[in-house]
């Protein structure tokens, strides 16, 4: 390889690692999320209310609201996230930065991994805190409480893990928040299956691990192939 | 120092470009070597960002080859981004972010770090004393262009690539750039731009390519 070097313009330029590019990616997404509260926050409140709905919906009855209470958590929890999906990607590649952040000396995937990560602490930590609350509601026991939010960790992550690639796939697209619907729920199925069918176990006093080690199985295969195939969309989007 | 590779750096080789259907040129060669300064010129809808991305890799070329100091840009992927530094149409600026976070941020991508000293003069330099607290959303296009141009000032890269750098500049900051891109070209750095102004760039190893006249009806027919 042949070396080129210009004379250096200052002499105070430091060269940083790739850690510290990708330190630098989460926290300036992180910064411009929190500039824009209200786009977190309103994906938080939609969780809340949304889940509060079922109780008030459907009686007192205590059993047939635990009962319901796995598959409605999960369900609102997998809504709220698609609805902050197009967030990922789309005002990056509306202003450019996008494209810088594509022909930056660090490889594109791991870019993208931060911004999904980044995408995961604002939009899907906050409802994993709060899921154990809102279960109270439904009448869940202290253990059914304790998998639902380990279910919900580690299911948050796989779906802004899958959410992404919808996310960059339909970059650039006009009406964009149905086609990510239609993209990506199937893609959630396995998430939903096995986080709802977590606390399903315990519910019914069976041992939660075998879903939950599904849960995780899931969540590896898309820590290892989202940010590949995201980066690949994105590449597309931006010919 | 100077660079060390004797050689053409960047070389452009038949590159074809095509938009959707359409032809935009063909045949299209030529080199770049240290100092160089290339104006690419062209009516609107020639081709020229379409040049500019697909030179950055952003944009594959239809056919053609384009060369990194012998190596296939596409082979070296982000090593290739080591030395390209792009400034397009879109401005790649946050505008929830104030210009210096803009500028680190830059910055970082190019795997730079520049202390927030000569962060802040650079941006004092070209004029944006007063807005540096500021989220950029609430500057002019103008001062928002100079945000982005900061970076030319800070990161040591070799080549620019920049798309109309000149637009919504004012004649102080036009002439700014221009000096700093002859310096740059003086010390062996390489720059390929399109502008539709006229801005006299004075270096010896000065080139002008036209891009309409690089259409042949005949071929455009037939990739159609």
């Amino acid at each position: 390889m042949i070396e080129v070097k210009l004379p250096k313009v200052l002499n105070n330029v430091n060269d940083i690692g790739t850690f510290s590019v990708l330190v630098q990616i989460l926290k300036r997404d992180i910064r411009v999320a929190l500039r824009r509260q209200s786009d977190v926050a309103a994906v938080f409140f939609f969780f809340i209310i949304a889940a509060s709905l079922f109780p008030l919906g459907s009686g007192a009855d205590p059993k047939l609201l635990s009962a319901m209470a796995p598959s409605v958590l999960w369900v609102t929890a997998l809504l709220s996230c698609m609805l902050s999906l197009s967030r990922i990607f789309a005002s990056d590649y509306a202003d450019g930065t996008l494209e810088q952040m594509m022909l930056s000396n660090q490889p594109a995937v791991l870019i993208v991994l931060m911004k999904i990560l980044a995408h995961w602490l604002l939009s899907g930590l906050p409802l994993v805190l709060v899921a154990p609350l809102i279960g109270l509601q439904f009448n869940l026991n202290g253990e059914q409480l304790q998998v639902l939010a380990i279910s919900l960790l580690m299911g948050t992550l796989a779906l802004s893990l899958i959410g992404s690639i919808g996310a960059a796939l339909t970059l650039g697209i006009r009406g964009t928040g149905v086609l990510i619907a239609i993209l990506v729920l199937p893609l959630y199925i396995p998430v939903l299956v096995f986080g709802a069918g977590a606390v399903n176990a315990v519910s019914i006093g069976m041992s939660p691990n075998g879903a939950l080690s599904l849960l995780g199985a899931v969540l590896a295969m898309a820590l290892v192939f989202s940010p590949l195939a995201s980066a690949a969309a994105l590449r597309i989007a931006l010919e | 120092m100077s660079f060390l590779a004797n050689n053409d750096v960047l070389k452009v080789e038949n590159l074809v470009g095509v938009r959707g259907d359409r032809l935009l040129f063909e045949d299209l060669s030529f080199e770049l070597t240290q100092g160089s300064v290339l104006y690419l010129q062209g009516a609107n809808g020639t081709g020229k960002t379409t040049l500019l991305r697909t030179i950055c890799g952003l944009s594959k070329p239809y056919a053609g080859n384009i060369t990194w100091c012998g190596e296939k840009i596409d082979t070296l992927a982000e090593e290739y981004y080591k030395y390209v530094l792009y400034i397009g149409h879109l401005l790649g600026i946050k505008e929830d972010l104030t210009a210096l976070e803009n500028l680190h941020f830059s910055n970082a991508l190019s795997g730079k770090q520049v202390s927030d000293n000569q962060a802040i003069n650079v941006l004092k330099d070209l004029g944006l004393a007063k807005g540096l607290n500021l989220p950029t959303r609430m500057l002019s296009q103008g001062q928002k262009r100079r945000v982005a141009l900061a970076r030319l000032w800070l990161e040591d890269l070799p080549l620019w690539v920049l798309d109309e750098p000149f637009t919504a500049l004012d004649i102080y900051a036009t002439n700014f750039l221009k000096q700093k891109i002859e310096v740059f070209a003086q010390a062996g750095g390489m720059v390929i731009m399109t502008t539709h102004q006229e801005v006299k760039i004075n270096v010896p190893k000065f080139a002008e390519l036209r891009l309409d006249e690089k259409i042949d009806e005949n071929l455009a027919e037939k990739v159609a």
